[in-house]
């Protein structure tokens, strides 16, 4: 077989496309482009392990398989456009790259906080580089921590922080309750009680205006006029998709690239995208294209997309049902952990405690029209076991739009 | 086909059971328990528990 996939991204999801396209028959060549100099690595202990010095940053590197041993990587190298219509892709460089396939696998980046100030002393959390910034600052003596933004990774690094001796650790958000987007309020609660009883501090309901210092943050400007002094600013204020390099070829790039049910992109049978820069629909809800930044969707994709890609590529028949993943992910916050199953997020309005109180181990079920559409455990491990008994059943529901 | 899980990095996540469910368990306790030695017809659904490992604990040989 002559020809040649190229993966454009090389984290996660790109290191699963390349073992997939192999898994799925491809016998022509493979190149992987990233623009990060490390090879594929595993991010989540990124907030928490390693930032916490508890492992070491070699202990992040992902063992590709032996099927995909031949598999070209140019990394430190960043594919900036792309010409579809050609098959062809372009790397910073200026030279070009054909393709026969294309993987879209570029991820997210960091949103960053609009609002002046200096630069020094502001860190996001994505890469091993952010990370080794991170901990430099965090382990000074006396440094004072406001985190910006009370989604996971913003309560991962709070947690973490307080774990390695931080006494001032404030956490900001314009919502009233940490990560009550994704989980609600009951359990955006009780998530408040428990990171407050082990010294984390909130400022809830209010967003950043300003940044104080001159060479570097000394402080953070609230929207009424409060300061509070920082040392160590992380902003955790979301991401973006690293779409920029698809432009100008006619695709709906307004949040992630949008796929159809297979993965495949704008209409190209042989492009396909993997990943958190992904917009599916997913068959097993409302078919409503979203984009999905759990861990386990690189994987999930690339299975799906890489089948999908080589059928096409080889003139053979993948007849797959649509993509259709059962989403799970989980967080671990100071010494409890939180195991997700299912779309919570589609199901807040009607929120029910399955087994358990909310101030000890809970497992918490979230509905639609009545239906169990997930489940979210807090605690230790015997509530996530209880979550993963309701796994089987959140597999076997028919879809919403059934 | 010989099965290694590092139990040092293991967190008792639990992916590897959905994916492989012949080959690990969990106890009573909520730890993990596995078959070091499985048969070779396994090896796509033991290749599946490896990948989805969060920790990326499990080694897999001949």
């Amino acid at each position: 077989m002559t020809g040649r996939v190229v993966i454009a991204g090389a984290s996660l999801g790109g290191l699963r496309a390349a073992e997939q396209v192999r898994a799925a028959g491809w016998t022509g060549a493979i190149t992987v482009i990233g623009d990060e100099p490390h090879m594929p690595y595993n991010r989540p202990p990124l907030s928490k392990e390693v930032l916490a010095g508890k492992a070491g940053f070699e202990s992040l590197a992902f063992t590709p398989k032996a099927a995909a041993a031949d598999v070209e990587w140019r990394l430190g190298t960043k594919v900036v456009a792309a010409r579809l219509a050609e098959r062809t892709v372009v790397l910073d460089d200026g030279s070009a790259v054909s393709y026969d396939g294309l993987v879209v696998a570029t991820g997210m980046r960091p949103r960053r906080l609009g609002c002046p100030g200096p630069l020094a002393g502001r860190h996001t959390v994505r890469t091993l580089t952010d990370a080794q910034g991170l901990r430099d600052e965090l382990t000074r003596p006396g440094a004072r921590v406001v985190v910006v933004g009370a989604g996971f990774i913003g309560c991962e690094v709070a947690a973490t922080a307080v774990g390695l001796g931080v006494t001032e650790v404030t956490v900001v958000d314009p919502l009233t309750l940490p990560m009550g987007g994704p989980l609600g309020d009951l359990l955006g609660r009780a998530l408040l009680k428990r990171h407050e009883e082990r010294g984390v501090r909130f400022a809830l309901g209010t967003s950043v205006a300003g940044l104080e210092g001159e060479d570097r943050v000394t402080g953070v400007v609230l929207d009424d006029g409060t300061v509070l002094p920082a040392d160590v600013v992380v902003e955790s204020v979301g991401s973006i998709a690293n779409t920029e390099w698809l432009d100008d070829n006619g695709l709906d790039l307004s949040d992630g690239v949008v796929t159809d049910e297979q993965l495949r992109v704008g209409g190209f049978p042989d492009v396909v995208a993997v990943g958190d820069v992904a917009r599916f629909p997913n068959a097993r809800y409302d078919g409503v294209p979203r984009r999905v930044e759990h861990w386990s969707i690189p994987t999930d994709t690339a299975k799906h997309a890489a089948k999908v890609l080589v059928a096409h590529l080889t003139g053979s028949a993948a007849d797959l049902a649509p993509f259709a993943p059962l989403p799970t992910f989980w967080s671990d916050q100071h010494e409890f952990r939180l195991q997700s199953f299912g779309a919570p997020a589609l199901g807040k309005d009607d929120v029910r405690v399955l087994d358990g109180d909310p101030d000890g181990d809970v497992l918490v079920g979230y509905h639609t029209a009545g239906r169990l559409v997930g489940v979210v455990a807090l605690g230790g491990q015997s509530a996530a076991l209880n979550a993963a008994r309701y796994r089987a059943r959140l597999l076997k529901q028919p879809a919403l739009t059934a | 086909m010989k099965v290694v899980v590092d139990m040092n990095k293991c967190q008792d996540h639990g992916q590897c059971v959905f994916a492989a469910p012949d080959v690990f368990s969990m106890d009573d306790d909520g730890h993990l328990v596995y078959v070091a030695d499985p048969d070779d017809a396994l090896r796509e659904e033991v290749e599946e528990a490896a990948d989805v490992c969060p920790l990326q604990a499990i080694r897999i040989g001949d």
